[in-house]
Formats: C-alpha cells, structure tokens, sequence
C-alpha cells in the first residue's frame, strides 16, 4: 500500500514541479509574509509582546485566506482533470484502490504546501528575530501556526478533491472550488456576524454561534491559533470570541477536519464512474 | 486449465438502450480473441465491463477466477484504453517506472519496458511532445507490465505505422505463447483476421458471429472467386464452357457456392493446357464482416 501511495506521489509531486505549482505557491506565501512582517513592525512596543507573536497574530490572519486557496486551486484539478484528459480510466484498472490515489495526490500537494508554509512562516521568523531579539518567545505560536496551516491545508485540499470528483469538469470543479473558499473563508464569517448582530445577545450567539465556529475548519484554526497564543490581545475580531471555547474543542476541530474531509473526497470518488 | 474470461449472459443497459444483449464468451489461456463491430456496437462498453470500470445489469462475468474490478482480477488484467492518454508533462520513463510502482513491480524495468515497444530514444522526452503512435507505445508498454494473464486492448493498432503494426503483434504473438490471453479491437480487419485466432462480432449489442475464420466463412456461406487466366486464344473457348463467367482481359472472374468449390475446381483443370493459372479467392474477412452486419441490418 506505502509503496503505491508513495509512486503516486512522487508522480504528483513533478507534475506539481513542472505545472510550477511549487514555485507558485512558495513565492505567494514568502511574499506575504514578508509584506506582513514589514507592515506589522508598527504597533509592537507598547503591547508589551514579542514581535514574532505580533507576525503570528496577523500570519494567522493570512494564512486563514490563503492556505485554503492554494490548496483549492492545487486540488480541483485532482480528479477532474484526469476525467477530461482521459487518463483516470487506466489508472483505475490498476491494482490500487481509490483511497491509495487520493492519499498519493494529498502527500504530494501537502509537501508543496508544507513546503511554502514553511519558507513563508520561516521568512517571517527571521525577520522577526532581526527586529527583536526577545522574539524567541514567540516560536511557540509560530510552531503551533504551522503545523496547523498544515492540517488547514490538508482540509482544504481534500475538500477539493471532494468537489473535482462531484464536478466531473475541470471548469466545474474550479467553480465549486472558488465558491467553497468564498462561502467557508469569507461569507461564513460574515454570515455569522450578521446573525449575531440581529441575535443581540440571544440563544444564537450563546448556544450556536460557538458550535459554528468550530464548525468551520477556517475558524477553527484562526481561534485556536488565537487563543493559544499569547497575542490574542494583538489581534480583534473573531478573537474576542475565542476566549469563549475551550483550547480544547478548537485543537479538535483542526485535528478532525483533515480526515473527515477525505472521508468525504474519498466518497466522492468511488462514485466517479470512468 | 481454467479459461481466463467466462462471459455468460451479459446484458448492459444505457437509458434504455440495450448496449449489450445476453453477450456470452468464453477466453481461454494463449488464445488471441478479435472484437468487432460498428461503433457503438458495444465493444469498449463490453472491454470497461471486463475491467470492472462499469458495472452490468445481469449475466455473470469471471476473469481469472474472480470479479470483474476485484483486486484479484486488476492484480492479473492489463489495459489499454482506445485513445490512450498519459499526463504531458511526464517523461514516458516516469509514467511507466509509476505504473510498474502501482504493479508492485521494480521502477528500474521501466526502460527495457521502453525498449521493448521502440521507445528507448524518447525515455526522457516528456509525453507532452510525443506522437500519436508513441503514446500509443507507452500505453501498450504500460500492458506489457507484470506478465498479464488478460489483456484487454481497445484498438490498439490505431496511430501506428504499418511496421510498428506488425511489431506490435509479433510481441502479441509472444504473449501469447507465454499463455497469456488478448481480447482485442479493431477496424482494421485485414490485420485482425491473420493474427488472430477467434473472432466475435457484435452488432447493436448482440453477438452475431463467433469462432474462427473458418467457421464464419463456413457459416457466412459466402460465394468463393475463382480466377482463370487463360493461355493466349483460348479465353473465349473458356468464357462459353464456363456460364456466368466475367472476362476481363486473358483474365475470367467467377464465383461458386463454398460446397461446390471443388466441383468447379476440376471443370477448370479439365482444360488442362489451356488454363495458365487459376486463383482461388476465399471470402476475406471484410466480406463476412459486411455480409454478417448486412444482414444484421446496420
């Protein structure tokens, strides 16, 4: 089963290489990152935190938009383009299950995105320790944003996988894939926020609103992050909340996600008929 | 031995539509089987069925003893689709060393594998840049992978070049040899029809015609040509001994009912020195093929 799972990847790896996936996706998080250590070196000082948990406070913020779109956009491709270009029917008459192919296109895509996640975060890292020395307090909350972009990532890229084996088209499943991130990383929040307001205080925003939170693998991780670190202060919105939920049920909700998502891409594509 | 394919009843339903009608074949190890028909006659709806990529209504299918898409079955069956495709930006050397990774076999077979179907230079060049016909060697390299006892081939000889068509089923020849069965393909009947050892044609999902060449000209019935060339002068003597006879220069063209072959055979000797040479033309494949779907009404 490893050495399947392994020959798939290493092939999705030099596609993902050779698409310029890689490149892409390290470059885009270095970039922001960097651009967030330079504009996040104002307010530090009078916080009276490191200035590596200031970074992590907004990276977090970054990372609760891009890490899921990088992983949609490696990942919507996934099944449907092998659908179109006609390569999937083959594959399929191999000894190899469904679930081993999946795994293989998720440890590849996960490298890639492990990969970014660490030059972006690392840059971040050493711009932090240049400003202030004191910033190795921080390297917790830098570890912890990680390896939860990580689990993020691998959330995300599943969930794409579910929705390329759904859509059966590459442009469909690049639809579906958009139309996710909106709906989990933007409107969700917003949504949210609306009904709180018009709750005013009700059985919503004290029975159901921390539930959906957890919910949502994005707000899981952005509350986690949040309130493990010790920069909640630094950081507003959704952050006011996160004193709310136990550490615990956050962590759980990001442990949960990766395999309840490729529980669900795994579903999926055992209904794709070639 | 146990056959490799047992086909029995075989019904496939698409909206309505029967795709394959009570379809019954049975393969057996070593033997090299012909599928052909129109398109649309249920060919590669038969091939995706055998591969377990489709599932079917009723009859019963074994291949190599077990489900059609078990494990057990995709560890022993081989595949190459119709219009075979590989990612473009592999070189043909990793799509193969991939494949023989998912096969449990060694990565580093995956040049000789190249080699063997005339790909040895291209091994590194990525698919993206390849022709017609060396994808389709990639995806006949790729069957070649850990001694098949099934190969199911879907039109395998389409985008290859005459010598590579006559490579192709000299390797086939060797598999076969080996014990290995082929259920091919084709339009290309001429082929079909001298290196193959059965033939099943199917029409509008029904079988219409099974067995060899020999039984489907038998069963066809199908007149045999004879071709009388006389010596100089004699032709017109020959034209009028001979009824229904066609001239065509020194050349007299006639047909006869496969049982009376023999019988017309002699008359002709019977000239003794006047005949130069006469040819015996038995129905070609083409013609059975014609006359079977014909008479199918296609």
């Amino acid at each position: 089963m490893m050495t399947r799972i392994l020959a798939t990847a290493g092939t999705e790896f030099r596609i993902a290489l050779r698409n310029r996936w890689v490149a892409i996706a390290v470059v885009l998080m270095a970039l922001f990152a960097l651009v967030l250590s330079a504009a996040g070196s104002a307010p530090t000082g009078d916080l009276g935190v490191d200035r590596l948990s200031v970074t992590v406070a907004s990276l977090t913020s970054l990372a609760v938009y891009l890490v899921p779109l990088v992983a949609l956009l490696m990942s919507f491709d996934a099944v449907a383009g092998e659908v179109e270009r006609g390569t999937l029917p083959l594959i399929l008459t191999y000894p190899v299950a469904r679930v081993e192919i999946l795994l293989g296109k998720l440890v590849a895509h996960l490298a890639v995105l492990t990969l970014a996640v660490a030059v972006g975060y690392g840059l971040a890292g050493v711009a932090a320790f240049w400003a202030d020395p004191g910033a190795v307090s921080g390297l917790p909350a830098l570890w912890r944003l990680g390896w939860t972009s990580v689990l993020l990532g691998a959330t995300f890229l599943s969930a794409g996988y579910a929705l390329s084996s759904l859509a059966r088209r590459p442009s469909g499943a690049a639809g579906l894939a958009m139309g996710l991130w909106l709906g989990a990383v933007v409107l969700f929040d917003l949504g949210l926020l609306a009904a709180v307001v018009t709750d005013n205080g009700g059985w919503f925003t004290t029975q159901a609103f921390p539930f959906a939170l957890l919910a949502n693998p994005a707000d899981a991780f952005r509350l986690y992050n949040l309130a493990a670190s010790e920069a909640t202060a630094a950081a507003a919105g959704v952050a006011g909340a996160a004193n709310a939920i136990p550490l615990w049920q956050s962590a759980a909700s990001v442990l949960i996600w990766p395999f309840a998502a490729l529980a669900l891409a795994t579903a999926a594509f055992r209904k794709v008929t070639p | 031995m146990t056959s490799t394919l047992t086909i029995s009843a075989l019904t496939k339903t698409f909206a309505g539509e029967k795709a394959l009608d009570a379809v019954s074949l049975t393969v057996e190890p070593g033997m090299r089987v012909a599928l052909l028909g129109h398109n649309g006659a249920g060919k590669s709806t038969m091939m995706k069925i055998i591969l377990g990529l489709i599932p079917y209504d009723s009859g019963e299918v074994m291949v190599c003893g077990a489900a059609p898409g078990s494990a057990a079955a995709r560890g022993q069956v081989a595949y190459l689709p119709e219009n075979v495709a590989f990612h473009p930006a592999l070189t043909g050397q990793e799509q193969i060393a991939q494949y023989l990774s998912l096969r449990g076999e060694s990565p580093k077979l995956a040049l000789g594998l190249l080699d063997r179907v005339g790909l040895h230079q291209a091994a590194t060049r990525r698919i993206g840049t390849y022709s017609k016909g060396m994808r389709q060697r990639v995806g006949l390299a790729q069957a070649l992978i850990g001694k098949p006892r099934l190969l199911v081939l879907d039109e395998p000889t389409s985008g290859l070049d005459p010598v590579s068509r006559r490579d192709f089923y000299a390797l086939l020849d060797g598999l076969a040899a080996e014990g290995a069965s082929i259920l091919l393909s084709s339009h290309a009947l001429t082929e079909v029809e001298a290196r193959t050892d059965r033939i099943v044609i199917l029409s509008g999902g029904r079988m219409v015609a099974s067995g060899t060449l020999a039984d489907l000209r038998r069963m066809a019935a199908l007149p045999v040509a004879l071709h009388v060339t006389a010596r100089n002068g004699h032709a017109t003597e020959i034209e009028r001994a001979l009824p229904g006879a066609i001239r065509v220069g020194a050349e007299l063209r006639l047909t006869c009912p496969q049982d009376e072959k023999l019988a017309t055979l002699a008359r002709i000797t019977g000239f003794g020195d006047k005949i130069e040479d006469v040819e015996v033309v038995p129905p070609s494949l083409e013609d059975i093929y014609s006359h079977v779907s014909r008479r199918d009404g296609q």
